[in-house]
């Protein structure tokens, strides 16, 4: 098979973008999309030339490091997966082939198709953790959690944080992976004592790195890798709800007896 | 120079070992803690349960990774699950089973002690994970649910659906992200060590570089943690995430620290098998396949007929015939070894006889689709996406692939290298699986490792050793930097016409060859004759273009291949030293008439601790193994 590819080339964060024709002839149905690209890249080693940089490790759809916008669509045409899982026979031969990178505020690029998604890990950092120490932990029978509510914690844990879901959003917005992380530990008694704190310092952040607002196109479930549900952006929703209810009904008891005192 | 192996196993009962010795260790005080910097290096299962148990201890940790994201590093891939020994569903496990089972997996080339400790500590992981909030799989009655897994015949596996390693990694990546928050921990993402400083014999810190701007820095602490992982990829092809390497621990073996049985690779049976060229890696079908899939071939060679037209009686289910006792569920070596002997003999299916089958015909017709589907539905869907094939029609073929390695850096009881104030954690040590690894005990490891190992261990070191303060511009960082200079340097100036993966695949395919599944003497002799050649080639010809000071993903995967090109050497040193078969390490000459190997533990009952010398050959110290409390038997699994 041959294709003919138009990639987003660009040298560093301040430097203009482009798109550069490139044509991968030899490639065999079976190869991943990934591989298509390894191919295209040895070409040009051998020829002198810079390499396309990506990003890309477990090449089995786990790591959420691939992050390729393919004919205008994060991970590609498929559902369900993530662009290394994509192979080279779902394209008809002869086919041009759009290649850029996540596009959003919050995810600056570093190198053609390589983005910064630190901004995720600085959301986990404010809050997507239950702070107990290593120690000192009940027997994990202690606490019975049933099946049903355990599998839907594990459908929101299953979350890669590839960061489609941004780069499908119209505002860029950070809302099913934040929503995921939410509500795998809400779901979870584990994660009740910090249910309150969890959520607003998580919205906090998820602003502050620049994120936008949620504008209920579902466009992010529709290429999430692992087809979280936008169910959870509701269950986000209900939890940030309930916080400002719980921190302000905690903040007028405290207040109360400084109140008196007065 | 090393002088002397000393494991520092503690004498006395076996099931006390460690609880005395925590006893005996000195703490450090919880004000001197805020002023001791330790360095992790990693962000996997060991290096982020160990990072953020440091950083809630009061220790200053400084935390690197390569990834752009600690969530990345390889532990993520891990599908099967993770061992403890609850005995939740009453099959008759203990610590004690445990203790055997990896033992005897093994193949009775590990510490007791060491392995004793693991399988105490496992109970503890669990808890330790419930309560970070990991979603692991329940039954209906709201307890933990098990599966069994490889090579054993209880139940004690612990699994989050078919991705425990994702599920437990960001159990400790959370604990990690708390520690970040508070300010002990400073994280450092896309940043490679490419050096190990040591100070008057003592690790004392890292070159590293800035993978974005490509700056070089010196880090100095009072200790240095690897957590680095394995090196399955010198093989070109294997499991492993792509950019897992060998660089950290190489580095720091050619500053002095011991490297151990490296040649104990792990084949493991049950992956896709290789297509053309430019194939990346080999996907893994996981290990709980084998719980109902049969393995066989046809009994004629060269029988190209499709699959359904081979009848009953034409099909050979090696691994039945061979091993009636566990059947298809014989432990990893043994059943890649008896997928190699059945490809040999010219019975292998599909392109270049390079496959077997692995067939569900039989569950799919007693207990029904659905069944199946809902079992395996995920590992059938990924076997239908990358080879366009479908398992509930035809079965799957599957090919040994390289996937773990119980070699690695040199660790006594504390998991300190030979070189005082390196530690060294998870796949990156040698220390607990002996020449084979059961499935689901590396996670067990990595935690074990991390949680509750190395914070009461290190403790002890930083309390008892002299750490007087060092600068970073003191003479060994200078020199450790210039190091890493001339390597970017000299792979930046080659200019040649040829890839770095091209060598890769190369040294890769020599070593797949000469020191894989089976090695023998003449191929090991030739693998090593071929290999220094293989070197000056790259050196000559490799092409690594862009400069050293910017984003540049090819010079990093570059100085990844040319520390394979010289540990690959050290791989089949290990592999020609160790005359006899055991584990996964199998040796043509040391096997029966029916090709089952033979340990020999009069010669071999030792741990190989190679040391580093500059342009010859390495040399060996061995630490011998004292079996003091099991009996080291035939491991026959027949
Ligand atoms: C497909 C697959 C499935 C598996 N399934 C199971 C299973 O079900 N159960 C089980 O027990 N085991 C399983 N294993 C094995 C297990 O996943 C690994 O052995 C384990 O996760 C290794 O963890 P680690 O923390 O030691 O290293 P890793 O997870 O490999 O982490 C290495 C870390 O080191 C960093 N690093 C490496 N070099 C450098 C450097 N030079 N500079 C800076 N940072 C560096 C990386 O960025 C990364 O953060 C599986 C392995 C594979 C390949
Ligand atoms: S490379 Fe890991 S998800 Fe694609």
């Amino acid at each position: 098979m041959r294709f003919t590819l138009n990639i987003w080339r660009q040298k560093g964060p301040n430097e203009a973008g482009r798109f550069v024709r490139y044509e991968a002839s030899d490639v065999s149905p079976g190869m991943s999309f990934l591989e298509m690209l390894d191919a295209v890249n040895q070409k040009l080693l051998v020829a002198g030339e810079e390499p396309v940089a990506f990003e890309q490790d477990c090449r089995e759809g786990i790591c959420g490091s691939c992050s390729l916008v393919i004919d205008g669509i994060p991970h590609g045409p498929d559902r369900g997966i993530t662009t290394c899982q994509l192979y080279m026979r779902r394209f008809p031969d002869g086919a041009s082939i759009t290649i850029e990178p996540w596009r959003a505020r919050a995810f600056p690029i570093i190198k053609d198709l390589v983005v910064d998604r630190s901004a995720l890990d600085r959301v986990m950092q404010a809050g997507g953790y239950i702070s107990v120490n290593t120690g000192g932990a009940v027997d994990g029978n202690v606490l019975l959690i049933g099946k049903d509510r355990a599998e839907t914690s594990m459908d929101a844990a299953s979350c890669i944080g590839c960061g489609a879901c941004v780069a499908a959003c119209k505002n860029a917005s950070a809302m099913l992976f934040v929503a995921a992380k939410v509500s795998h530990l809400a779901l979870l008694p584990q994660g009740e004592p910090e249910r309150t704190r969890r959520v607003s310092a998580m919205i906090e952040a998820m602003d502050r790195e620049g994120f936008g607002s949620c504008g209920n196109q579902y466009e992010c479930e529709a290429v999430c890798p692992k087809s979280i549900s936008v169910r959870f952006i509701a269950t986000l929703n209900r939890e940030y709800l309930r916080a400002g209810i719980v921190e302000s009904a905690l903040s007028s008891e405290s207040e109360s007896p400084h109140a008196e005192s007065v | 120079m090393i002088t002397k192996l000393d494991s520092k196993i503690p004498s006395g009962p076996l099931e006390t070992k460690w609880d005395r010795h925590r006893f005996s260790e000195k703490l450090v005080s919880p004000s001197n803690k805020r002023k001791l910097t330790i360095i992790v290096v990693g962000t996997g299962l060991a290096g982020a349960s160990a990072a953020s148990t440091l950083g809630q201890l009061g220790y200053q940790v400084e935390c690197f990774c390569f990834h752009d994201s600690p969530r990345r590093a390889h532990s993520i891939a891990a599908q099967g699950g993770i061992n403890a020994a609850k005995n939740y569903q009453d099959d008759g496990d203990s610590v004690g089973r445990l203790f055997y089972d990896t033992i005897k997996g093994g193949d009775f080339r590990s510490r007791e002690a060491n392995v004793y400790r693991l399988a105490q500590i496992s109970t503890q992981i669990i808890d330790q994970c419930v309560a970070l909030g990991i979603p692991f799989a329940r039954e209906y009655g709201g307890q933990l649910a098990n599966r069994s897994f490889g090579g054993v015949q209880v139940s004690r596996t612990f699994y989050c659906r078919g991705q425990t390693g994702q599920q437990l990694l960001l159990g400790a990546y959370s604990a990690l992200c708390w520690q970040i928050e508070r300010g002990q921990v400073t994280m450092r993402p896309r940043t490679e060590m490419l050096d190990l400083i040591v100070v008057d014999g003592q690790a004392r810190g890292i070159v590293v570089r800035d993978l974005v701007t490509g700056r070089l820095s010196v880090h100095m602490a009072y200790a240095v943690v690897l957590a680095t992982g394995g090196y399955s990829n010198v093989y070109y092809l294997s499991t492993n995430a792509n950019g897992s390497n060998v660089t950290a621990t190489y580095r720091a073996w050619k500053q002095g620290a011991a490297f151990a049985n490296p040649c104990f690779t792990q084949i493991h049976p049950t992956a896709i098998p290789p297509g053309d060229v430019y194939q990346a890696k080999l996907t893994l079908m996981s290990e709980s396949l084998r719980n109902d899939g049969r393995l066989w071939v046809p009994k004629l060679p060269a029988d190209t007929r499709s699959p359904h037209d081979i009848s009953e009686g034409e099909r050979d289910y090696f691994l039945e015939r061979r091993y009636p006792r566990f059947g298809n569920l014989a432990p990893r070596d043994i059943a890649s070894r008896a997928v190699k002997a059945v490809c040999d003999e010219g019975r292998g299916v599909g392109p270049n006889g390079h496959g077997v089958y692995l067939d569900f015909a039989g569950v799919i017709e007693q207990q029904g689709f659905d069944v199946v589907r809902e079992r395996y539905g995920n590992l059938f869907e990924m076997y239908h996406r990358i080879t366009g094939e479908d398992a509930y029609r035809a079965p799957m073929r599957i090919y040994p692939a390289p996937h773990y390695t119980m070699g690695g850096l040199w660790v006594d009881y504390n998991l300190m290298s030979t070189i005082p104030g390196l530690f060294v954690i998870g796949e990156a040590n040698f220390a607990d699986h002996g020449a084979n690894r059961l499935g689901a005990s590396s996670l067990m490891q990595g935690l074990a490792d991390g949680y509750f190992i190395l914070p009461y261990t290190i403790g002890h070191y930083l309390a008892t050793a002299k750490l007087p303060p060092v600068a970073e511009d003191h003479a060994q960082a200078s020199a450790a930097l210039h190091r890493v200079t001339s390597r970017i340097t000299r792979l930046l100036d080659a200019k040649g016409g040829r890839t770095a993966a091209s060598f890769h695949r190369d040294v890769g395919r020599l070593l797949w060859n000469h020191c894989g599944m089976s090695r023998d003497e003449a191929g090991l002799k030739l693998a090593l004759a071929s290999i220094p050649a293989l070197r000056d080639a790259f050196w000559r010809e490799v092409v690594v273009p862009g400069s050293g000071d910017a984003f540049n993903q090819e010079l990093e995967y570059a100085g990844r291949v040319a520390d394979y090109l010289e540990f690959a050497e050290l791989l089949c040193h290990d592999a020609l030293h160790r005359q006899e078969s055991c584990g996964a390490h199998f040796r043509e000459e040391h096997q029966t008439g029916d090709g089952e190997p033979t340990r020999d533990d009069s010669r071999f009952a030792h741990v190989a601790a190679w040391e580093y010398r500059e342009g010859t050959i390495p040399i060996l110290h061995k630490e011998p193994l004292a079996f003091e409390f099991v009996q080291p038997t035939t491991r026959s699994y027949q």
